[in-house]
């Protein structure tokens, strides 16, 4: 009943969005503004449904409905509520709902904005995120349903259908399979959702540049209008990654927080564009240039979307034929191809109108180092881009896989983030159109002599990594010349309107949002590069197979193991956990926990560390195995992870940063009504009459 | 090398009939390789089952078993290079952590720098049109201004241009 209710409203919803596209196209151009305005009632209908949808799963998730296939792959009954609830994004199709609900619901959020000017775009966006949505929910009616139910057909074998399959029978399993072990985790529950509030944010600012695209506008209305959407998708995404790197840390059991997994890189490589966006649609704003680059990075960044979405949950690209297989791969390839190929057609049809305002003055001014940027950027996209999708070109070439994996990234990239690193330090001191070699220079040198203490030091101290010698310095120049960027505005304050130093500083960072709250997300790079470096050049491990009581050492660390017990447990777990003692320069710090958990119905092992976290490292155990009858000997897999911990630090002041740089703005208002009082016209934006 | 293969898969024949031994061999393990030996290679090589977990730190049995097969080698006296290569020639190429660098493998490495070096160009060949074209009627923007406010300032900025 519930399933047949939220089938019926996915139906309804796609026919909506349908004819929300086909009435907003139809009457943009036949000039019929109550078709547009019937078709935005479309659209705003479109978000009631698909929550209709939404909950209807959730009720079939958390009321057991073992009857209906997703919710007996992806829950069981021993599985708390919360877990079930959020079991919507636990598998492929509920995946698909989810990402269509957020998508109405953006869709809704910004076409409620006040429409008094540039109401020539709306039946546009309506146009773009209707035809999203209907794309997705397509795939969720027709092939990833989540609302069919499972079946027993007369040869026994297990089917899932919405009608009764001819000679078959109901089957309702007592119990079902429960989520993945491995999303069992605060941070997994929470993961998916960040990423795909990030994916579908950035429709929006690609809905609004097609608008603009098609009613022919060359002005900058369109970033203006969709700045904080770029900047809420971009935090969401970043917050979708970095949690996703906690969750890898805790969970899988490796020792790292990022293996350049493909589904990896799909959540990074709309961030990649993204993030050349953020920083090239400034230039258009400042300079009027930039233009034609911009749409191809929200074009691209939009096809990436799709691409990671895709990626993320389906898995299909591991292999050519897990690719002709799934019905919905080459679903996707049409869609992005077409949207792609269209999109960049009509960026060349009106490639005239997006002639530059202003020229290129100096190759060190701001514009060309965000252009640099934007170079180093897309080196690393096409390198991820290239390293995903090569496996599969070599399979289809020679019929033979090839694995390319994290050293391959890690070399091909490191030199691009050292150059960005170098960038993040140079372009605060650059100034739009003016800048020269000389000026920078001589704006540069003392930040650049004070940081030059950072190699100086490690040099005395007898490191010898050129790679992490050169990065601390880059990130040292960085973080310098970003809080003496700070101080300088402070003290001009300060000096100007007799402010104390720290509400200076408030105030400065208020009146510049987007400035400065781009400078705080500097200074978390430069912490997160500070933790990356430390564990990527500084990590020790070592493994070895311990009688109880016997130790290990590593580093200044010694370990102890101490006991193992073995137990089942209500979840359907059975838990290997051992116990160990941890010294730390010879003084006991504390035990440690480390367990393997065996998921019997999915038949999964899980590896949890045993985690000792400090500032200064984390010393990570991993119980790799052991004896299993008499329980004397275990083998343990021991990190030293140096810094580790400001990967996280950092990440938390990168969301904070991107937080300060899309917090609403003040309105407007006071500031044109000073601007009529000094005799100047209201109105801040350029806009170009259609 | 020949002779070499041949003896140590003789050893190996040999050591198959223990594997049952040998799964637990780490138990019982005295003066042969040790654990971050076999991991020292292990980390290097991906098994075909287990997409994107190197070998060292993958948890199934299969894996379980490949590692022990490294141990053994190494206890044979094998060389890293030719453990690798003996996977590569069990289970082709994709064991290795990046392909060897030949045949359409080249593309791998090839593809990035080339393309970055294009982007350089294509962008330093914009910037030098760019910069000999006249200079728009309006003259140039003026540089950034150190003004307080800077809202007010791209107001002004912004009002200029609509001006043009």
């Amino acid at each position: 009943m519930i399933a047949n209710f939220g089938y019926f409203a996915l139906i309804i919803t796609f026919v909506t969005a349908l004819y929300g596209a086909g009435a907003a196209a139809y009457g943009a151009i036949q000039r019929k503004p109550e078709l547009v305005e019937s078709a935005r009632r479309a659209m705003l209908l479109t978000f009631p449904l698909t929550s209709l949808a939404a909950l209807s799963i959730i009720a079939l998730l958390v009321g057991g409905h073992y009857e209906i296939r997703y919710v007996a792959q992806v829950t069981s009954s021993s599985m708390p509520t919360y877990l079930k609830v959020t079991a919507l994004w636990g598998g492929q199709e509920g995946s698909l709902v989810f990402w269509s609900w957020l998508m109405s619901a953006f869709a809704t959020a910004a076409s409620l904005r006040k429409w008094e000017r540039d109401r020539e775009l709306l039946p546009w966006i309506i146009v773009v995120t209707m035809v999203t949505l209907a794309f997705f929910l397509s795939l969720v009616i027709f092939f990833e349903n989540p609302f069919v139910r499972l079946w027993l057909t007369p040869t026994g074998e297990q089917v899932g259908a919405m009608l009764q399959p001819a000679g078959a029978r109901a089957l309702t399993p007592s119990d079902g399979q429960g989520l993945n072990p491995l999303l069992r985790h605060p941070g997994m529950v929470i993961h998916p959702p960040m990423l795909y509030l990030g994916f579908v944010s950035f429709v929006i600012p690609y809905a609004f540049a097609m608008a603009a695209l098609i009613t022919r506008r060359s002005d900058d209305r369109w970033i203006r209008i969709t700045r904080r959407w770029t900047l809420v998708a971009w935090l969401f995404l970043s917050l979708g990654l970095i949690l996703g790197g906690r969750w890898a840390y805790d969970v899988l059991g490796w020792g790292g927080y990022w293996g350049w997994d493909p589904v990896e890189i799909a959540a990074f490589m709309p961030w990649l564009s993204g993030t050349a966006f953020l920083h090239s649609v400034m230039v258009q704003e400042k300079k009027g240039m930039l233009k034609h680059w911009n749409m191809v990075l929200i074009i691209l960044t939009y096809a990436l979307v799709i691409f990671g979405t895709f990626l993320t949950r389906s898995g299909v690209l591991s292999s050519v034929h897990a690719f002709a297989q799934s019905a919905i791969g080459p679903m996707f390839f049409i869609f992005i191809g077409i949207t792609s190929i269209s999109s960049l057609a009509l960026l060349v049809q009106r490639w005239s109108i997006l002639k530059s305002d202003n020229h290129l003055e100096s190759m060190f001014s701001r514009e060309a180092l965000f252009l640099l940027n934007n170079l180093l950027f897309m080196g690393i996209l096409v390198i991820c881009f290239w390293g995903v999708i090569f496996p599969l070109i070599s399979e289809l070439v020679t019929g033979s896989k090839v694995t390319v994996g994290p050293p391959f990234y890690e070399r091909a990239t490191s030199p691009l983030w050292l150059g960005l690193l170098l960038l993040m330090g140079v372009a605060p001191l650059s100034a739009y159109a003016s800048s020269t070699f000389r000026t920078i220079g001589r704006a540069a040198w003392k930040p650049a002599l004070a940081s030059l203490a950072v190699p100086i030091g490690m040099f005395a101290a007898g490191y010898s990594s050129i790679g992490a010698i050169l990065g601390y310095w880059l990130a040292a120049f960085v973080a310098i010349v970003t809080l003496y960027e700070f101080w300088r505005g402070a003290l001009a304050r300060r000096r100007r309107h007799s402010e104390s130093l720290p509400l200076a500083l408030w105030r400065l960072a208020g009146r510049n949002r987007r400035r400065y709250g781009g400078y705080v997300i500097h200074l978390g790079v430069v912490l997160m590069a500070f933790g990356i470096i430390g564990i990527e050049v500084f990590q020790t491990e070592t493994q070895a197979t311990l009688a109880r009581g016997e130790q290990l050492t590593l580093g200044r660390y010694v370990m102890t193991y101490d006991a193992l017990t073995q137990f089942d447990t209500a979840d359907g777990r059975n838990v290997a956990r051992a116990v160990v003692s941890v010294y730390h320069d010879g003084k006991y710090v504390g035990e440690l926990y480390p367990r393997k958990d065996y998921y019997y119905v999915s038949q999964q092992p899980m590896t949890i560390p045993g985690v000792r976290s400090t500032l200064e490292d984390d010393f990570y155990v991993l119980l790799v195995g052991w004896e299993p009858i008499a329980q004397q000997g275990a083998t343990f897999k021991v990190y030293h992870n140096p810094l580790v911990n400001f990967v996280w630090l950092g990440g938390l002041v990168f969301i904070l940063g991107t937080a300060v740089a899309a917090w609403p703005d003040q309105d407007p208002e006071p500031a044109r009504s000073r601007l009529r009082s000094r005799g100047l016209t209201p109105g801040a934006y350029p806009r170009k009459a259609t | 090398m020949k002779r070499r293969l041949i003896h140590s898969v003789g050893i190996i024949l040999l050591l198959l009939a223990f594997l049952q031994l040998e799964a637990f061999s780490a138990f019982g393990q005295g003066s042969g390789p040790t654990d971050d030996e076999v991991n020292a290679i292990a980390s290097q090589l991906y098994c075909p089952v287990c997409e994107n977990v190197p070998l060292d730190v993958c948890p199934t049995q299969a894996c379980v078993q490949w590692r022990a097969t490294i141990r053994e080698k190494l206890a044979a006296g094998w060389s890293e290079d030719e453990i690798k290569q003996y996977f590569v020639e069990q289970y082709g190429a994709r064991v290795l952590a990046t392909p060897p660098a030949e045949g359409l493998n080249w593309l791998v490495y090839v593809l990035p720098p080339a393309a970055l070096l294009a982007g350089a160009f294509v962008l330093f060949r914009a910037v030098r049109t760019w910069h000999a074209e006249p200079e728009p009627a309006a003259g140039p923007v003026p540089p950034e201004e150190a003004e307080d406010d800077p809202y007010l300032a791209k107001l002004e900025e912004e009002l200029k241009r609509r001006e043009v």
